[in-house]
């Protein structure tokens, strides 16, 4: 039976949890920071010294701890591309900006636990001998913002934060940043544009790395809000124990976000991997199910970028076989483990870990829609290609919406969309923005035809509306 | 004609320091130069076709940064369309017109680079593309702007540039000179297949007053903020909206008006800037283009005239690394309108009446033998050039005359302007015309002609008005000869006028604020019987000496660089389209 695994939500909605530091002290909270500052530097047996902050870093490299963030990134490979002999201060920043639709799991922590993100913040700093860090927190988290600023008194007055921190002659401090309501904020170099205070135009790597050339010109180390909860697991448990959650390569528990067509909605701590798709959606434990008289029709996997899968596709994956040898194997999507590494060879990926359900109510043409929508008005419109690409895309699917579709509209789409990803763009929007466009009209390609010639929902069965709008009539897409 | 306003000539902002000056050569001794460091390289293959380039290639600054795909391509003779790259900013990489495919050499297990049967290097293919203007260069890269590929990104790029734009080109002024145009016509498709509505953006933005703005035009290259705000220090463009509607636009209730603006529209690779003086008046591809400098300041920034049918119709900056890299302030671009004025002096005048030349010049001579030594004068003046000067400098020592010229001054910036307003103080300082500090004999001058001690004064390009003489002193002189382009009060009281030719009609050469000799050349006819005054200053040497005098100003400058040592050893060939140092540099300022 596919059970939650609870450990940066352990506490998380328990009856009497609240987020002040007494609560969280009551709970075993700083003891792991203690723990850390108190390290003594270690002779391995090569005879080389090991820092308390080396130590630290090697726990996360031997976690295998991935960025929970979107793009699964190892933190411990992050953390050593650290430009650490530059001179210039290193800095971290907290990227709270959890804009991806359909994502829902760092709000979790930032409203019910806010403690628990600065302890693993000031672990991960002190690791990394940073001494200014920064929270970027979505605007929409007025509350977020409240609490956090709360939580960051609370632990200045009670020694964890600031000068000499309990006593160990460490100084940290960490200042909140609310963003103005832009998805953009949250790709980590337009982040950091933003927080220096301009436009959150992302930058070009070359060579911009953030681990070299980050805030300020500075080294910056730029983590999820979920990843540097689980930094502090990590120290807790020992980085070898942590990678036993899990499985090998997508190691501990990570916080999935199910929305859409299930009965329970709602966000589930699972082992990376332990669980699958089919799992997540039907067991009680998670999902549930569809409504009643539902048929599942589509998944997305991991927020809205992630190309979507069609319910019954199936997918050739290798694996290694218990005797070691490669097979592969035709799987169902529905089966594949919850995890990083699969999901990318099934063509898609878990992103921000939000499973978006459709069924087939869903007039996938207009879910679509919705979708470019949003990427129309959430580029930052720094690149030709998602510039112009998203909002053509975005007005070609209402026009197709509206009753104005074409026969040929289906390969326009893909015409628009195929120029847009693989690194023709500056950050990794453009490929955000073409993923959904070209996995939607692929795989369902016969409703995107369909739609072109009868110009109407067959969903929703409405007529189009009087005096349907032709080709380049005004688009509803929303002017500033 | 234009209601344009000319900013006033000193206005400018504190400019950044994005960019040091070359250092100038100081003192007399020239120092030893040393060997070249031996330049560290690499080698790529552009197109299959090797290409070694140094590791590192200055950047925007003249930083020495790692050599870009693009450098390397440019090296191997292989040009990448591009729109937001420029050399002389700071890299943005948004328009992704640049995107090239490549590869770098496959490593064996022992990390060494894998080698095909014919000794070449593996190449692995990188899975994405790269943009040319900002990736930098490795050993052994392979990198291709020819593949379908490439083609296709091309083509993608420029599709998604023109589905929002207006697509007016017979109307608009950029045609002929637009990289949307060019590119297109390159390496676009035929036809779009864009159906859907354009987003319509704000036309005709008065955005400063020089500079107007098409926002529907506008590709977003942000070349202009690049320049505005990291070259000249004013934070005053940027882009307002987001996605597809973004749009250029100045900071809200502050207008573009810094003296650089100009620039900015000959950086816009399409027609979203034009200049108002400019715009509409004439198709750029009427334009004969005629390499020259600009008049207004000692810095002697590089331009090129358009003209066409003898009407100057703008400057353009002409790269000069040592003077003006790619600019020119705004003052100094429009102040050319006075070249084509209606009221230019265009007759030879003896006492008031019209002359010819033949007859003006003999009877001048005339009177010039007839002084005695030592009682005429020269106001010269630095807008003159340099050989025009030598000219002057022969005939003040034949006439055993004292000379000066009329400084100006006014305000610099560290960013171009100079805060001498004349074109070639350094050519009269250097070649002797100049008192020290230049202006101070003019008081002794006007002192002396009241005193009845001076009979001539021979006036060149100034008018003595303006600079303390008052009518009464001028007509003390038995001898007033007034050579000018523009209708001057002294010239009404003078018994000989003589109409000069502004640079724009002759060649010659100035020498900079800096000590940099730089070369014009003649664009346009001059009015009337104006003449290029190397040519009449030479008929007059020989009338009042009988020595035949040299009247091209090539042969003049080979006289002037053999007879005045701060000019030694330069030749008018040598000088070519940036001009030479004078080898001892400027003289040291006297003030
Ligand atoms: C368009 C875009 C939006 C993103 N938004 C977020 C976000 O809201 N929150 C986040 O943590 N990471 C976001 N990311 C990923 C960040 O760029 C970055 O990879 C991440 O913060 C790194 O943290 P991690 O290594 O801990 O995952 C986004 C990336 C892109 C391209
Ligand atoms: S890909 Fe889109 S969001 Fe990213 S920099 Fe380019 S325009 Fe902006
Ligand atoms: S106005 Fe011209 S230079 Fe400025 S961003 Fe637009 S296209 Fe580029
Ligand atoms: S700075 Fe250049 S363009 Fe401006 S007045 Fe001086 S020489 Fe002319
Ligand atoms: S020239 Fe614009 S991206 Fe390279």
């Amino acid at each position: 039976m596919p059970q939650e695994h609870r450990l940066i939500l352990r506490y998380v909605d328990t009856p009497g949890y609240t987020p002040d530091l007494e609560c969280y002290l009551r709970h075993g909270g700083y003891a792991v920071l203690r723990r850390a500052l108190a390290l003594r530097p270690v002779t391995q047996p090569d005879g080389k010294t090991l820092s308390p902050q080396e130590q630290l870093r090697q726990e996360v490299m031997v976690s295998g701890l991935r960025g929970r963030g979107g793009a699964g990134f190892s933190t411990g490979l992050k953390w050593s591309l650290v430009d650490r002999k530059s001179g210039k201060p290193i800095y971290l920043i907290c990227n709270a900006d959890e804009s991806e639709p359909g994502t829902f799991k760092d709000k979790q922590i930032l409203y019910k636990d806010p403690h628990q993100l600065l302890e693993g913040m000031i672990l991960a700093c002190f690791a990394n001998d940073v001494h200014l860090a920064f929270i970027y927190i979505r605007g929409e988290f007025v509350e977020g913002a409240r609490l956090l600023n709360r939580a960051l008194a609370e632990a200045r007055a009670a020694g964890f934060l600031g000068r000499n921190i309990l006593g160990s002659g460490y100084d940290l401090e960490i200042h909140v940043h609310r963003g103005a309501g832009a998805y953009i904020c949250g790709e980590e170099t337009g982040l950091i544009e933003s927080l220096e205070g301009k436009r959150p135009y992302p930058r070009i790597k070359p060579p911009y790395y953030p681990a070299v050339l980050g805030l300020y010109q500075c080294p910056t180390i730029v983590n999820n809000v979920e990843t540097l909860c689980a930094v502090k697991h990590v120290i807790a448990m020992g980085g070898a124990a942590y990678a036993k959650l899990g499985t090998p390569n997508n190691t501990g528990t990570r916080i999935v976000c199910l929305s859409g067509r299930v009965r329970r909605p709602g966000y589930y701590e699972i082992e990376v991997g332990k669980v699958t798709l089919r799992e997540l959606i039907f067991d009680p434990a998670f999902g549930g199910g569809l409504p009643e008289g539902r048929q599942l029709k589509a998944v997305i996997p991991g927020g809205v970028s992630a190309k979507v899968f069609r319910a019954g596709e199936k997918v050739r994956l290798k694996t290694r076989g218990p005797d070691g040898r490669e097979v592969e194997q035709e799987k169902d999507v529905l089966d594949l483990p919850y995890d990083f590494t699969t999901l990318v060879t099934a063509g898609s990926m878990s992103g921000s870990g939000a499973i978006i359900v459709l069924d087939d109510a869903t007039d996938l043409v207009e879910a679509l829609a919705n979708i470019s929508e949003f990427f129309a008005h959430e580029s930052c419109g720094q690149c030709t290609p998602c510039r112009e690409g998203s909002l053509w895309m975005a007005k070609a699917l209402h026009r197709l919406c509206r009753g104005g579709g074409r026969p040929e509209d289906a390969d326009y789409l893909l015409h628009i969309a195929n120029n847009i990803p693989g690194g023709r763009t500056i950050c990794a929007f453009g490929d955000a923005c073409a993923w959904p466009v070209q996995s939607f009209v692929e795989k369902f390609r016969d409703e995107f035809v369909a739609r072109g010639r009868q110009g109407r929902s067959p969903a929703s069965g409405e007529p189009p509306p009087a005096g349907a709008r032709p080709a380049g009539a005004a688009s509803p897409v929303t002017h500033p | 004609m234009s209601t344009v306003p000319s900013p006033a000539p000193n206005s400018s902002p504190t400019p950044a320091l994005g960019w040091t000056p070359p250092p100038r050569p100081t003192g007399a001794a020239a120092p030893a130069i040393p060997a070249p460091p031996a330049v560290d390289t690499l080698t790529v293959t552009v197109n299959g076709r090797p290409v070694t380039v140094p590791r590192l290639t200055p950047d925007w600054q003249g930083k020495p940064a790692p050599t870009t795909m693009l450098q390397a391509c440019a090296a191997a003779g292989v040009s990448v369309p591009h729109y937001c790259y420029h050399h002389r900013l700071p890299v943005a990489g948004n328009c992704r017109m640049c995107l090239v495919e490549y590869g770098t050499p496959a490593l064996g297990p022992d990390r060494q680079p894998l080698k095909n049967p014919d000794g070449s290097l593996v190449i692995q293919k990188s899975p994405r593309p790269a943009i040319a203007c900002a990736t930098p260069v490795t050993p052994g890269m392979a990198i291709d702007t020819d593949t379908p590929g490439v083609r296709a990104m091309r083509e993608g790029v420029l599709e998604f540039l023109l589905i929002n734009h207006p697509l007016d080109c017979p109307i608009c002024d950029q045609a002929g000179e637009c990289k949307l145009q060019e590119y297109s016509v390159e390496y676009g498709r035929a036809a779009s297949r864009f159906v859907e509505t354009k987003v319509h953006k704000p036309k005709q933005v008065d955005l400063g007053p020089r500079i107007m703005l098409d926002d529907e035009r506008c590709i977003l290259c942000t070349r202009c903020i690049r320049f505005t705000r990291d070259l000249v220090g004013d934070d005053a463009l940027g882009i307002v909206h987001r996605g597809s509607y973004s749009t250029l636009a100045a900071y809200p209730g502050r207008a573009f008006d810094n003296n650089y603006t100009l620039n900015t529209v000959d950086l816009c690779p399409v027609g979203a800037l034009t200049s108002k003086d400019f715009r509409f008046r004439m198709r750029v591809w009427f334009l004969k283009e005629t390499k020259s400098l600009c008049t207004s300041c000692g810095t002697g920034c590089n331009v090129l005239i358009g003209s066409r049918e003898n009407v100057l119709y703008r400057y353009t900056p002409r790269e000069n690394d040592a003077v003006n890299r790619s600019w020119l302030c705004d003052f100094g671009r429009l102040n050319y309108k006075w070249i084509g004025r209606a009221d230019r002096l265009r007759q030879v005048r003896v006492r008031g009446e019209p002359a010819t030349w033949t007859r003006a010049l003999a009877e001048l001579a005339e009177r010039l033998r007839a002084i005695p030594a030592g009682h005429a004068a020269i106001l010269a003046s630095a807008r003159l050039a340099n050989e025009e000067l030598f000219l002057l400098r022969k005939l003040a020592q034949h006439l055993g005359a004292e000379t000066d010229i009329v400084p100006r001054h006014g305000e610099g910036d560290r960013f171009l302007v100079h805060p001498d307003k004349n074109p070639n103080t350094t050519g009269a300082r250097v070649l002797g015309l100049a008192a020290a500090p230049p202006g101070a004999n003019l008081p002794r001058f006007a002192e002396r002609l009241r005193a009845g001690q001076l009979t001539a004064l021979l006036v060149f390009g100034e008018d003595p008005l303006k600079h303390g003489f008052d009518p009464e002193t001028l007509q003390r002189a038995e001898l007033l000869v007034v050579s000018d382009l523009l209708p001057n009060g002294a010239a009404e009281l003078a018994h000989f006028v003589l109409p000069g030719c502004a640079h724009a009609e002759k060649r010659g050469t100035f020498t900079n604020a800096h000590g940099r000799v730089q070369r014009f050349f003649k664009a346009l006819e001059p009015p009337g019987d104006a003449r290029p005054e190397t040519e009449w200053l030479g008929e007059l040497w020989e009338r009042l000496t009988g020595e035949r005098a040299s009247t091209s100003p090539e042969r003049l400058f080979r006289q002037l660089a053999e007879e005045v040592p701060a000019f030694r050893g330069l030749t008018w060939a040598a000088l070519g389209d940036t001009g030479q140092d004078l080898p001892d540099g400027p003289p040291p300022p006297e003030r």
